[in-house]
């Protein structure tokens, strides 16, 4: 039994406290009403942290050179002010970028731990630490590039569509398989050199493996990284032998993974499907598309049938969400609950450009959260809704989920819009969504389509109303 | 195999046990401030980063504690920051709260 020194257990304790401020955070952020809450409590226990962390740097006299403090204080102030200033700045329909840039720092950070592991020593380190050391290099690395693009992509920098890399998924699995071989051969020979290798190739695969991904699934992409950033921190807590890494680590590599899964789940798709292939649809011609009859609707008729009905959801989707529509919704929904109507939001787990995006947007709004219903809150009401109005969705409420069990998107889970009595979809046309497969709803006798742009129909629609 | 190591495995295997019994609960509603909130927290690198810029000798050592710590802070302020102002946003049906 070796005795730990004072300042040891110190250390111990201090970290065990940040992590306990992590989980009590963490809680916290399952309800909108301690959420805020449960963020603040997260970074005291970061606070914690880092200041126990350089207490004990200087109780045991590894933090004494000028240099260091110099690099340490210098690093922290810098990075401080670049993150509050994205963060201060950042307008709420860019969040899904600027988080996917965040988990790319946080990536990249923990690569870099385990880099200065690498640079510093010359013994050789165990199996387990050089493997945790390796995972930590190329986790990290992945995470840094395939954020970098999933920004870049975000952003409109690079378009959202999917980019074909020569060779396909093969070239991914390719690019993989070297990696994991050079990854073994630097834990087995601890040749940097080697390290540097597999920590190149993870570079480049965190490229290949996001390029071909199209904008459409960037909601899993950002979740996938989260849990990575988090599982890039843990293994660098293995290599520097620290705790409160492994906590905070593991913590959000099980939190981004479970996002991961629920949202992969409302895309009806496999993660390895949404990584390694590009969508496989069955496209409907345009042709057979726009041949079939639909009802038309004006602002007007949609200012009637909002205004004369008693419950009124609203499906906001990616059209809203590009359109940057909320202000506009909510303009509407006051508009109508001025005259009695009960407004509320149906929100499919897939809606914005991340998970919960839109739910923000509508928050930015002022839309209260409690109008704002997930998918099982909201299924059943649409039997009581008079009617729906649908902006800038589709495959979210395609029907054929149900019905078509060849249809790509059979079995997964939508909103029942068609149980109501009336729906409006506002859509700049017919063209088909993400999934490229037409929608029945469409063309059935309830359903007005409202050809325009989200915000104009409806601001269109708002002055209507209130000319009524 | 170290005993620091078998112990990290397992404190590694009850944190995630922890995560994800924990985020299993978050309405839909809150999924984008739980990620940037979590992701906040993958920023405790920052200790790494801090702890390999102190022990660290040379230059390359420096260049990547410095930087390994530039790039944790930036995730640390950036995303408790821009949770917060996401957070500060969600209001219930006024009248209806207390």
């Amino acid at each position: 039994m070796i005795e730990l020194t004072f300042t040891e257990v110190i250390i111990a304790l201090a970290y065990l406290a940040a992590g306990i401020l992590f989980i009590v955070g963490l809680k916290g952020l399952t309800s909108p009403r301690t959420a805020r809450k449960g963020n603040r409590m997260a970074a005291v226990g970061m606070l914690v942290a880092i200041v126990a962390t350089i207490v004990f740097l200087v109780a045991v006299e590894e933090l004494s050179s000028t240099t260091a403090w110099a690099i340490i204080a210098a690093g922290i102030v810098v990075g401080g002010a670049i993150g509050a200033f994205l963060a201060l700045r950042v307008q709420m329909v860019d969040m899904p970028q600027l988080v996917a840039a965040f988990n790319g720092f946080g990536g990249g950070a923990s690569a870099l731990v385990a880099s200065a592991v690498v640079v510093g020593t010359d013994a050789l380190l165990p199996t387990e630490i050089g493997v945790t050391t390796a995972l930590s290099l190329a986790i990290g690395a992945v995470t840094l590039t395939g954020s970098m693009i999933a920004y870049a992509k975000l952003q409109g920098l690079i378009g959202g569509k999917p980019v074909a890399i020569p060779g396909g998924p093969a070239t991914n699995a390719v690019i993989a398989g070297l990696m994991l071989i050079v990854a073994v051969f630097a834990v087995v020979t601890n040749s940097p050199a080697a390290y540097w290798g597999a920590t190149a190739l993870a570079l480049v695969l965190g490229v290949t493996a996001v390029l071909p991904i199209g904008g459409a699934d960037m909601p899993v992409v950002i979740s996938l990284l989260n849990s990575f950033s988090g599982l890039a921190a843990a293994m660098a807590g293995f290599t520097i032998e620290n705790q409160a890494l492994i906590i905070g680590g593991a913590l959000v590599g099980a939190a981004g993974m479970i996002l991961t899964l629920d949202m992969s789940v409302a895309m009806n798709r496999s993660i390895a499907n949404i990584l390694f292939s590009g969508f496989g649809g069955t496209v409907a011609s345009d042709e057979e598309i726009g041949t079939k009859p639909v009802k038309r609707a004006t602002a007007e008729d949609a200012a009637i049938a909002l205004s004369y009905a008693q419950n009124v959801m609203v499906v906001p989707g990616y059209g809203l969400a590009v359109a940057q529509a909320q202000h506009a919704v909510k303009e509407l929904a006051t508009a109508l609950e001025k005259r009695g109507v009960n407004v509320e939001y149906a929100i499919h787990p897939v809606a914005g450009r991340m998970p919960g995006h839109m739910n923000v947007l509508l928050a930015e709004a002022d839309v209260p959260y409690d109008k704002l219903l997930d998918l099982d809150q909201s299924n059943p009401k649409f039997g009581h809704t008079d009617v729906v109005l649908v902006i800038g969705a589709n495959d979210v409420i395609n029907p054929v989920a149900h019905t078509d069990e060849n249809s790509p998107i059979y079995g997964m889970p939508v909103l029942d819009v068609e149980d109501a009595a009336t729906v409006i979809v506002v859509k700049r046309s017919l063209s088909p969504g993400f999934a490229g497969i037409d929608n029945p709803l469409f063309y059935q006798d309830g359903t007005m389509m409202f050809f325009s742009d989200a915000k104009k129909a409806l601001e269109d629609t708002v002055k209507a109303v209130n000319e009524l | 195999m170290s005993q620091e190591f078998i112990q990290g495995v397992v404190v590694f295997v009850l944190a995630s046990f922890v995560g994800f019994e924990i985020i299993r609960r978050v309405p839909p509603t809150l999924h984008t401030p739980l990620m940037s909130g979590a992701n906040a927290i993958s920023g405790i690198t920052i200790v790494g980063a801090i702890i390999a810029a102190a022990t660290g000798s040379g230059i390359a050592a420096g260049v990547l504690g410095f930087l390994a710590v530039v790039f944790a802070m930036i995730n640390v302020i950036g995303g408790f920051l821009v949770t917060d102002r996401m957070l500060e946003m969600f209001k219930k049906v006024p009248g209806k709260s207390r």
